[in-house]
């Protein structure tokens, strides 16, 4: 049963980030981004790791994806993109030499001597306890650096986006100087 | 069975598509859809290897990366959206401002 679901997954996931990944349509690009997220949740509820998954159906699905439909709001969506590439065949090349050659390296030290856990579950306590264990103990500061990087990102996304709000988007004393300018696109 | 490995190649597959994105994209959004992809494929390989030890560890750090895309992508979003309001596309290439 695990088996299917495994392969179910990880086939869909592969073919939607695959679409995400050569799709032309930006909106195609995102919208099979979001349900590759939807089933990579699904993979972790497989693991065990209930809460990652919560987490990453609230916070990608829900959060992130929900903040790129807004800010496509200000882009042209609807043309295509056009992209002039090299050639497709080194991209390929490259991409996939780079990544075995990660995933030889990062895999390295965990077959040459066996890893040992060093905060292993706590007995008989459900997932979601388990996480507030250890993250409230071990990685209470990080925790807490995560919650200020939050803040941070929050104000300067804010601070960044806001800028100049009142004013429409085609007509910023910007784009009319660089029209004036010409030749620089 | 699945196992391990399993996992492991899959987060494989899913960065080097991510990479791919990477490389052969010239749009800024798609860049990030691409980097969006890797950082997901990292944290497929994370909650595996928790599981395979039955250690907490693992999913700490996969939670600690989400929280970190969560707030690249809103500074991120944001000079996107300063970098369309000057240039008016989001192309790489229409950036470049020395010429050689």
């Amino acid at each position: 049963m695990i088996t299917i679901a495994f392969y179910f997954f990880a086939v869909l996931i592969t073919l939607l980030f695959l679409v995400t990944v050569m799709s032309k349509n930006v909106l195609y690009a995102m919208t099979s981004l979001a349900a590759g997220m939807v089933l990579i949740s699904g993979l972790f509820f497989i693991l065990g790791a209930d809460f990652l998954g919560v987490v990453q159906l609230i916070v990608y699905v829900g959060a992130v994806m929900a903040l790129y439909s807004f800010a496509m709001m200000f882009f042209d969506v609807n043309k295509d993109v056009k992209e002039k590439n090299g050639s497709a065949a080194t991209v390929f090349l490259l991409g996939g030499a780079i990544a075995l050659m990660l995933v030889l390296v990062f895999s390295a030290p965990m077959i040459g001597q066996g890893a040992a856990s060093l905060y292993p579950q706590v007995a008989g306590a459900t997932n979601p306890q388990a996480v507030g264990l250890v993250l409230f103990t071990k990685y209470l500061v990080p925790f807490e650096v995560a919650a200020v990087m939050l803040l941070v990102a929050m104000i300067a996304g804010i601070i960044l986006a806001g800028k100049k709000m009142d004013l429409s988007l085609s007509t910023t004393e910007e784009e009319i100087l660089d029209e004036t300018q010409g030749g620089d696109k | 069975m699945i196992g391990l490995s399993h996992y492991l190649i899959l987060s494989g597959i899913l960065f080097s598509i991510g990479l791919i994105g990477v490389l052969r994209r010239k749009n800024l959004l798609m860049l990030f859809f691409a980097t969006e992809i890797m950082l997901n494929a990292a944290n497929i390989a994370f909650a595996a290897i928790s599981s395979h030890y039955h250690d907490m560890a693992g999913q700490m750090f996969a939670f600690f990366v989400i929280a970190v895309a969560a707030s690249e992508v809103a500074v991120g979003l944001g000079l996107l959206v300063i970098l369309y309001k000057k240039y008016g596309t989001l192309d790489l290439d229409m950036y470049t401002v020395m010429r050689g």
